[in-house]
């Protein structure tokens, strides 16, 4: 087996293993580290497909602000894993469940049974290619000529969520709160009082 | 060099895990990662189709299915913490408001 081989096993077994920590998990926490972690091995396999710009992005972007966006959200709202989630929900969960299960599964033996039983798929083994391949320079130049509507369209896309999470995520009452004052805050803890014991 | 259907298949059993993790988590926040999760998984897969046919195009693909993740991700941590805020629970079979 070649170094590369070694590579791959290793990095997908990392990968596999932090995904499904991740969704086994109680602790959120953890469960963000977790899926941190499975993010570094697939960038790993990235430098493997030569996409070194992407796995670079990934790293950088993904679990370094996407990720610790999730945090700062556990933080402010203070979870700790002790919440009793309780039994899942009867009406739909476990005929749906094993019917997309069952599915999946079909799924994956078709593609063991296609790629190591058969014969090869068409691409088959991957080529050698140009040292430039995947480079910042190689994407952009494609993002700036080729695809560059569909470019600017996403930061058009980004200001949207900008603005909504902005929207959705602000407190209902605080204009009033800022225009006057105590008034406002003695009717935000009274509402507030209200909401627990609706919710009690 | 390591075969492309290695690729698909790690690309294949990530996403298996993600529908499972949408399927069985009751926490709302592990659930908002499985669908990344999915995301990760096809972005994967066409970085390895784009490896195997020698075309950059799915770099750029990926990049934009990568700003869409982070947009999603945005904007479902904000109706989660609004919705924290009402039901003070982060269980989704407690969000419940609108079932008929």
């Amino acid at each position: 087996m070649t170094i590369d081989g070694v590579i791959f096993l290793v990095s997908t077994a990392v990968a596999v293993f932090g995904a499904v920590m991740m969704i086994a998990q109680k602790n959120a926490v953890a469960s963000v580290l977790y899926f941190i972690m499975s993010l570094v091995a697939q960038a790993v396999l990235y430098v493997q497909l030569g996409a070194l710009f992407i796995s670079a992005i990934l790293i950088i972007v993904y679990s370094g602000a996407i990720l610790v966006l999730f945090l700062f959200v556990i933080m402010l709202l203070n979870l700790r894993g002790d919440e009793d989630l309780g039994k899942p929900s009867p009406p739909v969960s476990n005929l749906t469940k094993a019917f997309v299960a069952a599915g999946l599964i079909m799924e994956m033996g078709f593609i063991i049974k296609s790629s190591v039983f058969a014969r090869p798929v068409p691409t088959g083994v991957m080529g050698s290619v140009a040292t430039e391949f995947g480079s910042a320079e190689q994407v952009a130049t494609l993002l700036f000529t080729r695809y560059l509507y569909p470019f600017e369209l996403t930061s058009i896309l980004l200001l949207a969520a900008i603005v909504g999470a902005v929207v959705i995520a602000r407190k209902e009452n605080a204009k009033e709160l800022h225009k006057s004052g105590q008034r406002a805050a003695i009717q935000e803890k009274k509402s507030e009082m209200t909401v627990d014991e609706v919710t009690n | 060099m390591v075969n492309i259907s290695a690729f698909l298949l790690v690309g294949a059993a990530l996403f298996g895990i993600g529908t499972l993790g949408v399927m069985l988590s009751r926490n709302i926040i592990v659930l908002l990662m499985s669908v990344e999760l999915m995301l990760n998984s096809a972005n994967l897969v066409i970085v390895a189709f784009s490896r195997a046919l020698n075309l950059m195009d799915g770099h750029a693909f990926v990049f934009l299915v990568l700003t869409v993740a982070a947009a999603e991700a945005a904007v479902g941590l904000a109706m989660v913490l609004t919705i924290y805020n009402n039901r003070r629970t982060v269980n989704v079979d407690k969000y419940s408001l609108l079932k008929w």
